[in-house]
């Protein structure tokens, strides 16, 4: 059963990834990425995630939608945190449980690198010096090109 | 006819304006038509023909320019998306 959730609660992973396979013996393996908050290091002090109400849940359901045309997979849970957030926080969580672990392992990064470029998320930075709209990365666009191929 | 415009993160923020309904002239039916005659209002509206990479959505899904609008659809422009 898959679910994508947008939202601004923080989330328990052990709890997510319990419930991704709690009522399916047949998934072998469970493959979870995890985005966080970078912090000091940058002198970033908070972020604000904005994001396109509506759009948001349909693009990333469309993104599931299209691992499970390339992979077999079990079950995909999707979510992600929107708000003003702290360094360290979690951000995203995708958990992706299959029959093998190629299958999820595969899934779970292609649906990051799908997020990434395709998802209505927006990130504003507070930093010592301001705040600021983070720009969007050329390496994130390298990244799901890579799939195009596949 | 009209269209609802929604601007998003940066562009909203410059514009100072997260939604509107915009009358459209027949002539301009597409996205890339709606964008040039928001632009045309005047040098408040430029940062829509400045923004690098300008991307845009019809009815919540992503569209390029010469996608076609029509009476009743929502039409969103934002940056690049940057979640994750």
């Amino acid at each position: 059963m898959d679910s994508v959730s947008v939202r601004e609660a923080d989330f328990d992973i052990g709890a997510e990834i319990a419930a991704l396979t709690a009522a399916d013996s047949t998934a072998g393996a469970v493959a979870s990425f995890v985005g966080l908050v970078r912090g000091s290091g940058e002198g970033v002090a908070a972020m604000t995630l904005e994001h396109y109400p509506g759009m948001t849940e349909k693009s990333l359901a469309a993104i599931v939608a299209e691992a499970r045309q390339r992979w077999t997979l079990n079950a995909v849970r999707v979510i992600h945190r929107v708000g003003r957030l702290l360094p360290g926080d979690r951000i995203v969580l995708v958990a992706v449980s299959s029959r093998h672990r190629g299958e999820a392992f595969a899934a779970c990064e292609f649906i990051m690198d799908y997020l990434k470029t395709r998802a209505p998320f927006w990130k504003r930075e507070e930093t010592d010096a301001g705040a600021h709209w983070v720009d969007a990365r050329e390496s994130d666009d390298e990244a799901l090109r890579r799939w195009q191929d596949v | 006819m009209a269209v609802k415009v929604l601007y998003f993160a940066g562009l909203r923020e410059t514009l100072g304006l997260a939604s509107e309904s915009v009358a459209l002239a027949t002539a301009t039916a597409t996205v890339g038509g709606l964008r040039d005659q928001l632009v045309a209002r005047g040098a408040e509206w430029q940062p829509l023909a400045a923004t690098r990479n300008l991307r845009a959505a019809v009815n919540q899904a992503m569209c390029s320019f010469d996608a076609p609008v029509a009476d009743g659809d929502e039409v969103a422009f934002f940056p690049p998306v940057t979640g994750g």
